[in-house]
Formats: structure tokens, sequence, C-alpha cells
């Protein structure tokens, strides 16, 4: 996670500067590669099925790479399922040069400097139009960046002088949302979901970036920023947003990123 | 049996002044009074419906509308709805437009219906005829609450308090069964079937067995009826009443309530500012909506669940720790006008202060026995942690062993079981089983630690070494004047 408002931000970091190395699981010595692995067969164990039952869960080990495989618990639930731990070595090495992430592409600033930018470039607030969409109705994601009370000891973006915040809560259609980022000649858009079952955070994100593009000529659009727990970082180009934040984000990282995009940008280009 | 011994012989702990307890209720009448007077003069579309169904009216048009809404509607177009819908729909009935309600509904809202506000002998004739349809519908209501009466006395209740309350949720009513007959079968005592997003928004109840739900399954009279059924197969085989658990809130509360007592539901949650506060509902409608469907769990012999935990989630549990037991005040005022009982009032609290905060277990417990000691004779649904559960499902695992040891210290009378894997996933099979050996180890190693202590504390059973209250004043020092309290015989404080 970030660090909060005080620090001013490192710059991003870089892609490159991570040397090549190779590693392995650490269980208790180096290099012994030794992980725990929890998991459900529908199989049962019961008197004489149990040899049968762990050396399932032994070869679903061996196949994920565990070799050796140890099955340290083997635990009935019910007549037709079976709970293990395995613990046992795995044979993979992993190199952390050739990860990809998301840098973030943008100074952390703090609220200060961000209505300070604002003011400075834009000349008028910028207006910020929030909603969960979609049967979603947890507030808990849209409520952390904007409501005044924030996420994690940073205060959300109706805290910011230079920002104007229309929350428009839970449930909000894809067309409700669009009329009203019209209407308030919105510069950025913040989608929450949380809901995932059947991929709907990612059906509704799709719906709503297909709608936008429709209303708005692409230079008017507004920004379009989705954020939930289950989004990975990667999907944004996918999804036809202009960034997708994840679990732990805070307000402050979005206020940055909206000013790094709308104001910084902008001046750039 | 064991339950009532423990009733009786334990004293309370925190020695609450009872004035001030008079004070807190008499403030809450003051708050309730107004708004009850409120909900008494008005109606609202959901109350108006719920008499439709509770007379019988049942079932959909093709597009899926519910006949009680079509009804509603065409009624409403015609005269209003400030004078009920049972005089106009009534007196169409004894003017031959139709020889029963759902014929009705299909006429009006063909459009070939027209709804008059009758006078007089007219009116006193529909009044008449109104009261002995929905009259007929409530003894049925009557007949499930005997039924369940009956059953729980032929097969046996659950064994011990507090009841397990365990959570199915997939959006598919036949997915649901075997999960929730799988869990009763693990040892839970009530299953609660948690409604599809959104559906607290949608102004009408969907009609039919339901597959597609999100984060929930629709609360629907069908799969009321299909869940019921499957749970007193698994009472039988379990030997235990196993109750089943829905949500009476939203824009439907009232129709919901009325559909839960038809289907012999056993607990609703039923929150009396949870639509307001957290749904954004208008406030009149939610407290007329909520009078009224607390009346029908009353007269259905239904458990009410209050919403308190909302608080404790949306806000820093120690900073907000008073706003849960004002709410429980409150709750219990409208929960008591309405006619609901003691037993039937599982008043909400939750497990949620920050576990990085030094003496956290000391305050979530020092909190759990002010609700047990301010509502001695309600049942307390007392919820686990949610906003600490951080995805370290082994953090989480303690802190969950830490919610139940609170619970059985406390005598809450219905826990819902926490999971580890909060925050992460929807509850797999295993994590459901592993929270359930949680409970069930607790209970084991602690649950009597409230008997021991109020055996103690009378001085009956001075075998029992009283281990856990050794030195009450570390348990229960938030109440500083009882670890003073002399009457109490002088604790067998092992000597180490």
């Amino acid at each position: 996670m970030s660090s909060g408002f005080e620090t001013v931000a490192d710059a991003p970091s870089s892609t490159t500067g991570r040397e090549k190395r190779l590693l392995r699981p650490y269980g208790d010595t180096t290099g012994d590669g030794m992980v725990q692995l929890s998991f459900t067969l529908p199989l049962s164990s019961l008197g004489p099925l149990a040899k049968v039952a762990q050396g399932a869960a032994v070869q679903l080990a061996n196949k994920m790479g565990m070799d050796p495989a140890l099955v340290a618990h083997a635990k009935p639930m019910g007549p037709d399922f079976t709970f293990f731990v395995v613990y046992g070595r795995v044979n993979h090495l992993v190199d952390p040069s050739v990860v990809e992430i998301v840098e973030r592409e943008y100074e952390l600033l703090t609220p200060k400097e961000v209505n300070a930018a604002i003011k400075r470039t834009l000349r008028r607030r910028m207006v910020v139009v929030g909603a969960c969409i979609g049967t979603d109705a947890h507030t808990v994601g849209i409520d952390a960046i904007l409501n005044i009370k924030g996420f994690a000891g940073e205060k959300g973006l109706e805290y910011y002088r230079e920002l104007k915040v229309v929350n428009l809560g839970a449930q909000v259609s894809v067309p409700q949302l669009v009329e009203r980022a019209v209407a308030e000649k919105a510069d950025a858009v913040l989608v929450s979901q949380v809901v995932t079952q059947r991929d709907a955070h990612l059906l509704n994100t799709r719906e709503m970036s297909a709608a936008f593009r429709e209303a708005f000529a692409p230079a008017r659009r507004p920004l379009l920023v989705v954020g939930g727990p289950r989004f990975d970082e990667t999907m944004s180009e996918e999804l036809g947003v202009d960034r997708v934040f994840t679990r732990g984000t805070t307000p402050g990282e979005v206020a940055s990123f909206l000013v790094h995009r709308l104001v910084t940008q902008r001046r750039a280009s | 049996m064991v339950e009532e011994r423990r009733r009786s012989v334990s004293k309370p702990k925190l020695n609450l002044d009872p004035a001030t307890v008079r004070r807190a209720r008499g403030l809450a009448r003051k708050v309730g009074r107004p708004i009850v007077k409120l909900a008494q003069a008005h109606t609202t579309v959901s109350v108006e419906r719920a008499t439709l169904r509770i007379a019988g009216l049942a079932g959909a048009d093709p597009d899926g509308t519910p006949w009680v809404n079509r009804l509603a509607d065409a009624v409403r177009a015609d005269v209003g709805l400030e004078h009920g819908l049972a005089l106009p729909v009534w007196d169409a009935l004894l003017r031959g437009e139709a020889e029963d309600l759902e014929t009705l509904a299909q006429k009006a809202s063909a459009g070939s219906t027209r709804f008059r506000l009758p006078e007089g002998r007219q009116a006193q004739k529909a009044r008449t005829a109104a009261r002995r349809q929905v009259a007929a519908g409530v003894r049925r209501i009557d007949a499930r609450r005997r039924e369940r009466e009956r059953l729980i006395s032929r097969i046996g209740d659950a064994p011990r308090k507090p009841w397990i309350y365990l959570i199915v949720a997939t959006g598919d009513i036949y997915e649901d069964i075997p999960q929730a007959q799988q869990a009763a079968r693990e040892g839970a005592d009530v299953i609660a079937v948690i409604r599809s997003t959104g559906q607290s928004l949608l102004d009408y109840v969907p009609e039919g067995a339901t597959r597609e739900g999100f984060a929930g399954t629709y609360a629907t009279q069908e799969n009321f009826r299909l869940m019921r059924a499957a749970l007193d197969e698994s009472s039988r085989e379990l030997g235990r009443y196993v109750r089943l658990t829905n949500y009476a809130s939203g824009l439907c509360m009232p129709e919901i309530a009325a559909l839960a007592g038809l289907e012999r539901l056993d607990m609703m949650l039923n929150d009396s500012m949870y639509g307001i506060l957290f749904r954004d509902i208008n406030p009149v409608r939610t407290f007329v909506d909520q009078r009224f469907s607390r009346q029908v769990h009353a007269r259905a012999g239904i458990i009410i669940n209050t919403g308190e935990d909302n608080y404790l989630t949306t806000d820093d549990a120690v900073e907000a720790a008073h706003t849960v037991t004002t709410s429980q005040l409150l709750n219990e005022y409208f929960a008591k006008e309405a006619g609901l009982e003691d037993w039937q009032l599982g008043l909400g609290h939750a497990f949620e202060i920050n576990p990085d905060l030094k003496d956290s277990f000391r305050m979530e417990l020092a909190h759990a026995l002010l609700a047990r000691e301010l509502f001695p004779k309600a049942p307390l649904k007392w919820m686990p942690p949610t906003r600490h559960m951080t995805g370290d499902v082994f953090r989480g695992y303690l802190l969950d062993g830490f919610f139940n040891l609170a619970g059985a210290l406390t005598g809450q009378g219905i826990l819902l079981v926490g999971m580890m894997t909060e925050a992460v996933v929807t509850p797999w099979i295993s994590d459901r089983d592993l929270a359930l050996q949680n409970v069930r180890y607790v209970m084991e190693a602690a649950g009597d630690c409230t008997r021991t202590s109020a055996l103690h504390r009378t001085g009956s059973s001075p075998s029992v070494p009283a281990r856990c209250w050794g030195r009450p004043s570390t348990c229960w020092s938030a109440s500083p004047s009882t670890t003073k309290d002399s009457s109490m015989p002088s604790p067998t404080a092992p000597s180490d």
C-alpha cells in the first residue's frame, strides 16, 4: 500500500530496475521450496475410503508441482466431502524481475497540492460523479473514496475544496449515470463494483464504458475510473476505462490520479 | 431446562442503574411515539398489497408482475390509496365484477373494471366481506404458527443456546437447498437465505422458484416454500427443528412478512430504521411498512433480527458504540408497540472493534454484556467481525474464535457464524466446516463459564472451581462495581 498524505510521492518506480533473481518458497531453510495448501475434494474418506481419498489429495498436489507432498490433515465433511491440508516441496522457481505490474504512473499528492493544482490549471472546481452501478448495493467502496470520512485515515474526496463530488449511491443504472454526468459536466466518473457473482462487475463496467463512449465525443468524455476488490489493475483497456483501482486504494491515490490525468497531462498536451 | 436454571441463578454482572435504564426506555418511547402515531394514520402500497396477499391473492401475469401489484395499481388509479384498497376491491367483488380476487386483478389490469369508493351500507358490506376473507388468511398464518410449535415439540428444538446461524447465498434456490441441508447437518440451527442484491429496492415481490440472483437468492413465496419443506425434511432427519430466516426489509417488507407468515419462516431480519439509513427509502414509508410487518411477525410467532451491526460496519465500533444501544432501545420500543414479545426480539449487535486496539476484547465483552443485561429476556443476535477481516484467514480464524468466546461468555441467543474467508470469497464448504468447529470448540470449552460463575456467585456449587472467573475483575472489569461486589462470596481465586 502507498504512503499517506504526509509523504510526498516517491517518483513512480521503473520496471527496468529489477535484477534477475531466482527464488523458491521458504519454509524454514533457504531453498527448501516448502508450501502449504488446503482444498476440498468431493470424495468420501469414511472408513476404508480414507486411503483412496488421501491418495487422491497427493495426486492433486503432485500435479500442482508439489513433490513430495505430505497430507498433514484429512477431515471428512459429511459423507461426500473431505478437506485436506497438504504440505510439500514445489520444484518451481520464481523470477521477480519478469513480474508485470501496473506501476503508479502518477505522483502522490497531498490534498493541498491537489487543490492547488486544480485551481491553478482548471480554474474551476473539478466535478466528480460517483456511483455503484447495476444491482450492486454495496456502497462501502464508493463511500470510502468519496465520503468526507474517507478510508485508512485519509479523508475522502468530499474533503477536497476544489473537487465537487456528486455521490449517486447504490443501484444506479448506466443511463442514469450518463445523464447525471452530462448534467453535472463531470470531469471524471467513479464507479465502484463489489459484487462479482457471475462476473457482474466486469459486465457492468463494460456496459458503462460503452454507454459513455456512445454518449460523448472522445475529447469530451469524462475520465472513467472503476474500482472494487476483485478487479485486476491490468484490465483497464479491456474494460474500456481509464483506470482500474483495486483493494486498499485510498482517496489520496484517486485524487492524485485525477489530477495527473486531468490537470498535469492536459496541460502538457 | 439447563438454560432456564442458568437464567434463574445468574445475577446481573454490570449492576446497571435501574433508574438510568428506565430513563433510557422512557426516551425511546418519547422518540418513538410520534412515529407510531404517524404510522397508524398512514398506509403504503406495500401494506395494501400485503393485505391482498393475506386475503389469498397470489401469482403474477405473464410478464412476471404480481397480481397484487396489478390490482393495487388499478384501484389506486381510480380512487387513490388513502382509503385503503379493501373497500373498493371488495365492493367490486360484491358488485359481481369478478368471482374472485385473481379474476378481478386480471380484469382490472385489462382495464375492464372500474373501482369506486363505496359508501353507507355498501361500504359496510364491503368491509365485512374484506374482513372475512383477510381473517381467513390470518387463520392460515395462525395455523402455520401452531404447526411450528407442534413440530418443535414433536421433533425437538435446537439443543443449546446460542442457536448457530449460517448463511447460504448461491442465487439459485435449487443450489441453496442442498447447501442449507448440508449446513444443518453440520450443526446449523438457523439457516438464512441471503437475498439477491437489489431486491430491497424492487417494488414487487418476484414470483416462483428463482435460479438467477446476485450474491443471494430472491425472496419469493415459492422459494420460501421449497426451502422450508427441505428444512422440515432435515429437521426430521436430525431430530431438531431447523429454523429458516429471510429478510423483511426494503420496499416490500410488509408483503414479505406476510409471505413469511404464510410459509412458516421462523425468523426475519426486520430493522425499524435500516431502510431509511442504509437504503435511502422514504422514512414515512419505512415506518409504516415496519409497523405492519412487525404486527404480522408478532402474529406469526416469528423472531425478528434487527440490524445494529450495520452501525458498526459503517462507523468506528468504539466511537459509534452508543448508536447500537440507542437503536436497540428504539427497535425494542417499536417492536413491543407492534405486539412482539421479548422472546421475539433478536436485537442485533456485532463484534467489530478494531483488534489492534488495546483491550479490544474487553470492550467487546463489556458491550455485549450491556446488551445482554439491558434486554435480559431477548434472544439477541450476535454478528461476527467483518470490517477487520483482512484476507489473512489465519488471523481471521482467531478473531472469529474470540467472537465466539464473547458470545459464549455473554449468553447471546443467536450466533451468526463468522467465516475466516470473509472479504475473500463467498464461503466454501470447508470454510463453513472450519467455522463450525471453531464455534463448537468454544461453546464446549467455555459455554458453561457463565453458569459456573453464576452458580459460584450464589455459592451453590463450591465444587466447580470457576476457573474463568478466578479473577472476575479481569474478565468483567468493564464493570468495576462488580469486582468490588461484596455480596459475592469471595472468589475462589485459584491460589497460585
